[in-house]
């Protein structure tokens, strides 16, 4: 009993602590960084208005066309045979989901 | 009313004219402009008291905004990422006409008779050409590579003879526009390239045009005093079997850093400067540098080459002495150092520092900051002695 208890506790604990950080997110100091990573250093090839460039436009109505994960990965991966690098070495997962959640439309900038 | 001040009124009347509400007389050789991109605004500054003069605003969009200059160097015009074209007067600070003449763009330049400025554009893709004293319409060259298919142009360049020189990124051509006729510019096509041009360049002279490819190794160079003998590849081998780094910001290749037969290009995807033979294109070194370059620019002399740097480390300016191609200085100007313009003669640099709102001015000859002045996140610097440049 003691130890289904333990661990239910320790579960609950881990659930608890998962749902923290997904509902804080970035520090608000880190949401600016990377808004300005996004209209910047995104913009330099996707447009700063992200309405395209060279790469193309990053707008609600193209992007909701493809899968979450899909986005992700190409976020963090890069897509090979583009010019499109991998940004996993600055990202990390929630800053990928605020960055999707932008991207989509799901918050507003 | 007396003879003497009806006189007076007269002789004051051509002058009153000339300096209208606002405007200077005075010549425009060290006056310039700065890009703020993320305000749509252009900053006027004056080098000869490194100082600001006022800004104008209400341009769009003007991320990756470039300017050029009309012959006389009293008129800037502007080319927006959103399709805009503005001519901006320097002597009245003001917008003299703007037109929106596409949805997205990407430069352009301006005609070595001064009448006509040209604009590359990704959306629809092509160039569209305009009479520089009215910005009205006078011819447009679609970039169409196949039927029903168009390319976005870049590397967009004014060329001796009156041509535009351009290149087309989704598929790897070069095109020559001759502009003797405007209304019908007469263009010769030359395909297969090399996989996307991103960008690309005249040399000072006006004689050679490369491409820089982001698809494929080398460039493509073409030589417009013998259009017959087609484009070449130049160094082919650069890059083969190397492992290359992720490209976070595409380098630029305009204007094309020369010191004697060398000439310095940034490297895509190492951190290094490549450093070329112009006796035959051949790859004469490399030098490592802190990160992949963006601008690789000489002083007017060619004594130095200052270089800057793509995301992460766009923090970081180094200066390169084209004596022994080491790197004399490396300097912190701070996060987003976006672009570096001479003075005409070299003796100062100025630098954007987008992150911290600042422009600098260096002396190049102690490599000491001289100047900071406030600006909105400036991008784009220039100066008008490009009005006299061929390229720029």
């Amino acid at each position: 009993m003691r130890p289904c208890v333990r661990s239910g506790m320790a579960f609950a604990a881990i659930l608890g602590f998962t749902l923290t950080v997904q509902a804080a997110g970035p520090s608000p100091e880190r949401q600016r960084y990377l808004d300005d990573l996004l209209h910047e250093d995104c913009g330099a090839c996707h447009g700063m208005t992200l309405k395209g460039g060279l790469g193309p436009a990053l707008l609600p109505q193209r992007l909701r066309r493809y899968p979450r994960a899909f986005l992700r990965a190409t976020i963090l991966q890069g897509r090979p045979g583009t010019p499109m690098p991998p940004w996993r070495p600055f990202l990390s997962d929630a800053d990928v989901d605020w960055i999707l959640d932008r991207l989509l439309g799901v918050m507003k900038p | 009313m007396s003879t003497k001040i009806l006189l007076s009124l007269i002789c004051l009347w051509p002058l009153a004219a000339l300096a209208e509400a606002g405007c200077e007389l005075r010549g425009t050789g060290d006056l310039g402009v700065v890009v703020e991109r993320a305000s749509g605004s252009l900053e006027f500054i004056e080098t000869t008291h490194d100082r600001l003069r006022g800004r104008v605003e209400g341009l769009g969009d003007l991320s990756h905004a470039s300017v050029v200059y009309s012959r006389d160097g009293r008129y800037a015009y502007v080319f927006g990422r959103d399709g805009g074209l503005t001519q901006v007067d320097l002597l009245c600070r003001r917008v003299v006409k703007r037109v929106m003449q596409a949805g997205n763009s990407i430069g352009g330049a301006i005609s070595q008779d001064g009448r006509l400025v040209a604009v590359s554009n990704y959306e629809p893709g092509g160039v569209r050409i305009f009479d520089a004293r009215t910005l009205d319409p006078v011819a447009e060259i679609p970039a169409e590579y196949a039927p029903g298919r168009r390319s976005k142009t870049v590397g967009l360049v004014d060329a001796p003879g009156n041509r535009f020189v351009f290149s087309l990124w989704d598929a790897g051509e070069i095109w020559v526009a001759d502009m003797g006729d405007p209304a019908h510019p007469r263009v010769r096509r030359f395909k297969g390239i090399g996989k996307q041009p991103y960008d690309g360049l005249i040399t000072p002279d006006g004689r050679y045009y490369i491409a820089g490819l982001f698809g494929e190794d080398g460039m493509a160079l073409l030589d417009l005093w013998n259009l017959d003998a087609g484009v070449r590849r130049i160094l082919p081998h650069y890059g083969r079997g190397e492992q290359r780094l992720p490209v976070y910001k595409m380098p630029h290749l305009e204007g094309w850093a020369v010191a004697g037969r060398r000439a310095f290009v940034p490297a895509v995807g190492h951190h290094e400067v490549l450093v070329v033979d112009t006796d035959d294109w051949s790859l004469a070194g490399r030098i490592p540098v802190y990160g992949q370059p963006v601008f690789v620019m000489a002083r007017p002399d060619g004594r130095q080459v200052w270089v800057n740097f793509a995301f992460p480390d766009n923090d970081t300016v180094q200066v390169i002495d084209t004596r022994d191609m080491r790197i004399v200085k490396t300097l912190k100007p701070g996060r987003a150092v976006l672009h570096m313009e001479f003075e005409p003669r070299g003796e100062a640099v100025w630098l954007s520092v987008r992150d911290r709102d600042l422009i600098q001015v260096y002396d190049t000859a102690t490599l000491g900051l001289v100047k900071e002045l406030p600006a909105r996140k400036p991008s784009g610097i220039f100066l008008t002695d490009r009005a006299a440049r061929t390229g720029l």
